[in-house]
């Protein structure tokens, strides 16, 4: 299990995120949502270790993740960040194998090699393999990290392992972006426990187990979709009018939106809470 | 392409792809190396400069009717060819690890004023150092030299990544501006020192500014040619860590990566490395520059690849700038630095353009 407990985060006198805990098991899909500002990237790099919280401990399995190993820990979790830059000619084969820098030496055995592939065929890039990532496309860019991630946790048998995604759907189009989050709950039947900030509601509806709903660094909702999915929930968290209907199939909720949901006489949030969330 | 025998296939490929590059960067350094034996001032036969040696190694009978050629081959002309590939390989080794430090292809120790740092360092310890003088002997002198460049190299690098680099992204106008400030400042100060200096303290402006292999002894190169050499192998090593980082240092660290260690280690090894060199030869620039980006051109970004190639292409180059520097104007020499820079700059723009066309920074 991957925990935050009470975490508070400060950028001077501002706090960021405000005592806020979260917890994802192995196998679960936990989608983080709230508007611009809420402190969402903030939390996720806290869960990742990359960012120590000011109050509050992050813990894997019950212990503090600052006591693991960095490379026990790299095992254990991957972490897709918002658009990494890379402005190096390597392939897209060879970035991927960079995930599996955890378990090779300095070069790539059988395994590694099925990881890769498995990762690249899951997220559709395979016939990418040997071009360069400076000649591809935003969303074959987007696909190629994703795939370095899959390939970072890939292992043969099923194990507790976690999974951080900032945003996996950044510049994909829509058969991609279902592409992108299929693969991500897939690995969710192999134990792997996912943690994905989505933007679109819809997104965290169809695929998560559970929903964390971030508003001005405070925990807004914590449970499970149904219970947390409304239409007051999207008038006071997204300031937009929505409906909420249910699709009979499925028999799951789903948001719909049109022309002037959000009118322009809803405030936005006060200038100072907007830009709140980057790293240090 | 799609399976794992597929990937395996094209890993494979690549592997062999650059152990037939390595190979071949390694014969032309054998054939360059042989050239330079032979060309020069004085020009020694193929047949006498291989009896000479097998005399020196002691395998054949010293014969005195050669005193003088032995003297230009083993004294002058062979530590001058040892110093030649040391400097080529650590150069272009060092232009790599600040590139993939600063993720961004355009660093390379001269530009950055690592080189001029170090070099700075080094003139003002020969020229502001003679108090100490006479409390140590020559052989620590000599020693005292390459440490004071590799203190002037690392303060030089230490200020650069502190200046160009915020929240583990270092911007490259910064980076190169900062280069330009600091080269500006290293002139100046070399300027000065030289205009302080007795004739016998600094040899010239030229030397430290533009660099030379022209002097080197087997017992200066002793102590500074393992040096370079362990430092180059050691860069070499961080290869994989590289290749995370150029990712970013949070990707890096959640690949599993000592980060802040590993970039310390770097830093550290490339002042070591840069001010060796430079203490030896002054500051030659745009090897480090020039050889990465053209072994990356033909063979892509992996580091386990680029470190051995750059090392060996980087080697071939200052042998054979060198070989032109001193053959070109007989008996006059022209510095090294003249010939790399005339190579570098013009290709270092071209960079500039294409990057600029591709908007990419």
């Amino acid at each position: 299990m991957l925990t935050a407990n009470n975490i508070t985060i400060m950028r001077g006198s501002r706090r960021i995120l405000d005592q806020v805990s979260v917890a994802v098991r192995a196998g679960e899909f936990l989608a983080i949502v709230g508007p611009n500002g809420a402190g969402k990237s903030t939390l996720l790099h806290c869960l990742s270790g990359a960012l120590e919280p000011d109050e509050g401990s992050v813990q894997l399995n019950g212990r503090p993740l600052s006591s693991w190993p960095a490379r026990d820990l790299s095992r254990r979790r991957a972490v897709l960040t918002q658009s990494p830059s890379l402005g190096f000619a390597f392939t897209a084969l060879q970035l991927v194998l960079i995930g599996r820098s955890p378990h090779m030496g300095s070069n790539p055995g059988r395994t590694d090699l099925r990881a890769a592939a498995a990762a690249m065929q899951e997220t559709g890039i395979a016939h990418l393999a040997e071009r360069s990532y400076l000649t591809l496309s935003g969303g074959e860019r987007q696909r190629v990290h994703l795939a370095r991630v899959l390939a970072q946790l890939y292992a043969e048998e099923a194990s507790e392992r976690y999974l951080l995604l900032d945003e996996p759907t950044n510049n994909l189009d829509l058969g991609h972006q279902h592409l992108a989050l299929s693969a991500a709950r897939r690995m969710t039947e192999q134990g792997v426990g996912v943690i994905a900030i989505l933007h679109d509601p819809n997104h965290a509806v169809a695929y998560a187990d559970r929903i964390h709903v971030l508003h001005r660094g405070r925990t807004y909702a914590d449970g499970a979709v149904p219970d947390v999915m409304s239409e007051g929930l999207m008038r006071e968290v997204f300031e937009v009018t929505a409906r909420l209907l249910r699709d009979p199939q499925r028999d799951r909720p789903y948001i719909v939106l049109w022309p002037g949901s959000r009118p322009a006489s809803i405030n936005d949030h006060p200038p100072e809470r907007r830009h709140a969330c980057s790293l240090p | 392409m799609h399976s794992t025998a597929d990937f395996a296939l094209i890993t494979h490929r690549q592997a062999q792809k650059t152990a037939i590059a390595t190979m071949i960067a390694a014969l032309a350094l054998v054939a360059i190396c042989f050239v330079t034996i032979h060309a020069g001032a004085i020009h020694i036969p193929p047949g006498t400069a291989t009896r000479l040696i097998a005399q020196q190694l002691g395998l054949a009978p010293v014969d005195d009717s050669m005193q003088a050629l032995r003297t230009i081959l083993i004294e002058i002309r062979l530590p001058r060819i040892a110093l030649g590939v040391l400097t080529g390989a650590g150069l272009a080794v060092a232009g790599v690890t600040l590139q993939g430090l600063f993720r961004n292809p355009l660093a390379d120790p001269g530009l950055v004023g690592v080189s001029t740092g170090a070099a700075t360092a080094a003139a003002a310890f020969i020229v502001l150092g003679w108090p100490l003088f006479e409390y140590l002997s020559a052989p620590v002198l000599r020693h005292a030299l390459p440490i004071a460049a590799f203190v002037g190299g690392l303060l030089t690098t230490i200020a650069i990544y502190a200046v160009a680099t915020r929240e583990g992204r270092t911007d490259v106008a910064t980076l190169l501006l900062a280069g330009v400030a600091i080269n500006a400042m290293a002139a100046a100060c070399i300027g000065l020192l030289v205009f302080l200096s007795s004739e016998n303290e600094l040899r010239d402006l030229n030397f430290w500014m533009l660099g030379s292999l022209n002097g080197v002894t087997w017992d200066r190169l002793v102590f500074v040619g393992p040096l370079i050499l362990a430092a180059t192998i050691a860069l070499a090593r961080f290869a994989r860590h590289l290749n995370a980082l150029l990712l970013g240092e949070i990707e890096a660290r959640h690949l599993g990566f000592d980060v802040e260690r590993t970039k310390r280690w770097m830093i550290t090894l490339v002042a070591l490395d840069v001010g060796a060199i430079v203490a030896m030869t002054g500051a030659i620039g745009f090897v480090g520059l020039l050889v990465p980006h053209l072994v990356r051109l033909m063979m892509g970004a992996d580091h386990r690849t680029l470190y051995p190639l750059s090392a060996l292409l980087g080697a071939c180059l200052v042998l054979l700038a060198d070989l032109f520097a001193r053959t070109i104007v007989v008996p006059a020499e022209l510095p090294i630095g003249i010939i790399t820079s005339f190579l570098g700059g013009p290709f270092f723009l071209w960079l500039l353009l294409r990057q600029k066309a591709q908007g990419a920074f």
